[in-house]
């Protein structure tokens, strides 16, 4: 049998020598979300834009519109505050979980 | 005389047409991806001349765009009957040299009807995926096959072994079929499978990933869990196919068929597989190899969730399912992955009369943001709800560690368990010895000069107390504790004793597992 490269793994304060499956080494590592970060969820293209950096937005209100998946998705304000960060273009085509726009919440 | 002899010169005629597929140029593409035709790979699985064709001359239906003026011999797809080691199946398989394998009405009508066939007579159904997808120019028809193939496959789930192979690209909506199925099988570089493919993730995403590296043969054995069997060639693919089926019954009335029983062949000292250090790792497959008749063990799903074992193996001649903690792989800890593995072959095992024999050495479950997000509770109750549920014989040996929820969900005598086992080396409590230590102790600890070797004393007592299997044994929670060298004896023992075994359940349309 060929040597194994057993690595330490702990297990409710135990260590055990095991191996790690290339699944386990690759697993997501989870960051805490930061309140007013807007976030694509799925892919698309950016239609139209209503707002523009420094502009202030309540809760709710439309920020852009965000195509996808034949869809023309309504993306609104989580949450009411300072627009800080915008980085989309009308026509863009954005990936899934591109930061789109950020509020500092009030 | 003579005019019938003119007839079946005609009927040779006409079938050696058909029996031709999509001609030879599309047969010349398919033996340059490395494929074999569709009629070849059936032969190759089925016993020597047993293979029967149906539906040669059914004809399809699209008539728009053109498609009245095409012909499709048999429609794309090849149906029938045959068997294996003399074991009465049905088969269908793709045959993308006819319109690439596209599913239309009449293609669908093939497979469904074939299907129904299988149900009917209680016998396996092996459908061999190689197609192009929906047949475009028949429209809502093409997706009216899919669905009634699927519907299909869930009537049948339970009541006759489905197995699915993969020998060429499976995309879109076909993909529900092989996934409904009880085994999937995939070939090295032929095997493709997918919701959306490459050219859409690159248009909409702009990543470039290539079908093998998205949905490749590998990845569905390795990352998804979706294949169940993988192979580096069509023909060694079909070996798999022929060995799963010798293991398994015709239908769920049915026992697997038993065979002329044989000792381990392995030489190996059981005792000397197994560290007595519970943190040293070994492969419990070797374990296995000790106890299962010719040590001949069919593993399902290697390469996924590696952290649990599980497999077909034989115990004086008869079937039995084994599900074993892997301690090389993540320590043998129980996740999302290795629970959703584990849950689904025992649900396998009992639909088909297969008695379970679990080995249990397991840490406890997985720790991570991602696994409690992932939803490690829904999972695991999986394994619960699968082991409670099972009627099947049922029987465990605890061969090392046995933690917490772990302890419980493999297989516990609380679950249903019919005979357990425990080595002399099993330690059942209720969590590792360092972390209970760590609460039952804690005043002790943080108020000792040197907090270490107190903590050392304290993991020291409490393993002499607990990490063992004598607390569990006075509870009649572990039947006997054995030696290591005992167990093949007793688990035949235990397999003779539980053949006539039964035991019901409520009476219910159906339950509802933890999905």
């Amino acid at each position: 049998m060929e040597k194994k490269e057993y690595v330490d793994f702990v297990v409710t304060a135990r260590k055990y020598k095991t191996l790690l499956t290339e699944k386990y080494k690759q697993r997501p590592v989870w960051k805490k979300p930061l309140a007013g970060d807007v976030i694509s969820h799925l892919p698309g293209t950016i239609v139209d834009i209503k707002v523009k950096e420094g502009d202030t937005v309540e809760t709710g209100q439309l920020l852009l519109i965000h195509e996808a998946m034949k869809m023309l998705n309504h993306v609104v304000a989580p949450v009411s505050g300072v627009v800080t960060h915008l980085d989309v273009n009308v026509g863009d085509k954005i990936a899934k979980n591109h930061l789109m726009v950020h509020i500092d919440p009030k | 005389m003579a005019d019938l002899s003119k007839n079946i010169e005609t009927l040779r005629e006409k079938k050696a047409v058909i029996e031709m597929g999509g001609g030879e140029a599309a047969i010349e593409k398919q033996v340059a991806m490395g494929k074999l035709t569709a009629r070849e790979r059936i032969l190759s699985l089925l016993d020597k001349n047993s293979f029967h064709e149906y539906d040669m001359f059914v004809k399809h239906d699209g008539r728009d765009f053109g498609m009245d003026k095409k012909d499709f011999p048999g429609d794309g797809v090849v149906t029938g009957t045959g068997t294996i080691f003399g074991a009465p199946v049905c088969i269908y398989a793709q045959d993308f040299t006819v319109a690439g394998g596209s599913l239309g009405l009449q293609h669908a009508r093939k497979i469904t009807k074939i299907m129904d066939h299988a149900l009917k007579m209680k016998c396996p159904i092996i459908g061999i995926n190689d197609s192009g997808g929906a047949r475009i120019q028949e429209g809502v028809s093409a997706l009216a096959g899919y669905g009634e193939i699927f519907y299909r496959n869930t009537i049948a789930s339970g009541v006759i072994p489905q197995i699915s192979l993969i020998l060429g690209p499976c995309a879109g909506g076909a993909v529900y079929s092989p996934a409904l199925t009880d085994f999937v099988f995939v070939v090295e570089n032929i095997s493709k499978m997918f919701i959306t493919g490459p050219n859409v993730i690159k248009t909409v995403l702009g990543e470039d990933i290539s079908m093998e590296e998205l949905g490749g043969a590998r990845v569905h054995a390795e990352i998804t869990g979706n294949a169940h069997f993988y192979a580096k060639s069509e023909q060694e693919c079909f070996e798999q196919v022929k060995r799963l089926v010798s293991f398994i019954p015709w239908n769920n009335q049915e026992r697997a068929k038993n065979i002329e029983a044989k000792e381990p062949s392995v030489v190996m000292n059981i005792e000397d597989v197994v560290p007595s250090d519970p943190k040293q790792p070994y492969d419990v497959r070797d374990v296995i190899k000790c106890i299962v008749d010719d040590s001949d063990f069919l593993e399902v799903q290697e390469l996924w969730a590696a952290n649990i074992v599980v497999g077909f193996g034989r115990m004086g001649g008869e079937t039995v399912g084994f599900v074993a903690n892997q301690p090389m792989v993540l320590a043998g800890v129980l996740d999302c992955d290795s629970a959703d593995k584990a849950a689904r072959f025992i649900r396998f095992c009992d639909s088909f009369n297969i008695p379970i024999i679990t080995l249990e050495d397991m840490p406890g479950y997985l720790p991570g943001v991602d696994q409690e997000h992932a939803g490690v509770i829904r999972h695991g109750a999986k394994v619960l709800y699968a082991y409670s549920e099972a009627t099947v014989p049922k029987i465990t040996v605890i061969l090392r560690k046995a933690y917490g929820g772990g302890y419980i969900a493999m297989n516990s005598r609380h679950l249903g368990a019919d005979f357990m086992f425990a080595w002399p080396s099993a330690e059942i409590a209720v969590m590792g010895p360092e972390g209970a230590a760590n609460i039952i102790f804690r005043k002790e600890i943080m108020a000792a000069e040197d907090q270490d070797a107190m903590r050392q004393e304290k993991v020291k007592e409490y393993i002499e107390k607990f990490a063992n299997p004598y607390v569990a044994a006075s509870r009649g929670f572990i039947d006997s504790v054995i030696e290591p060298k005992e167990t093949r004896s007793l688990l035949l023992h235990a397999l003779k004793l539980s053949i006539l075994k039964e035991e019901y359940r409520p009476n219910k349309k159906h339950g509802l597992p933890p999905f």
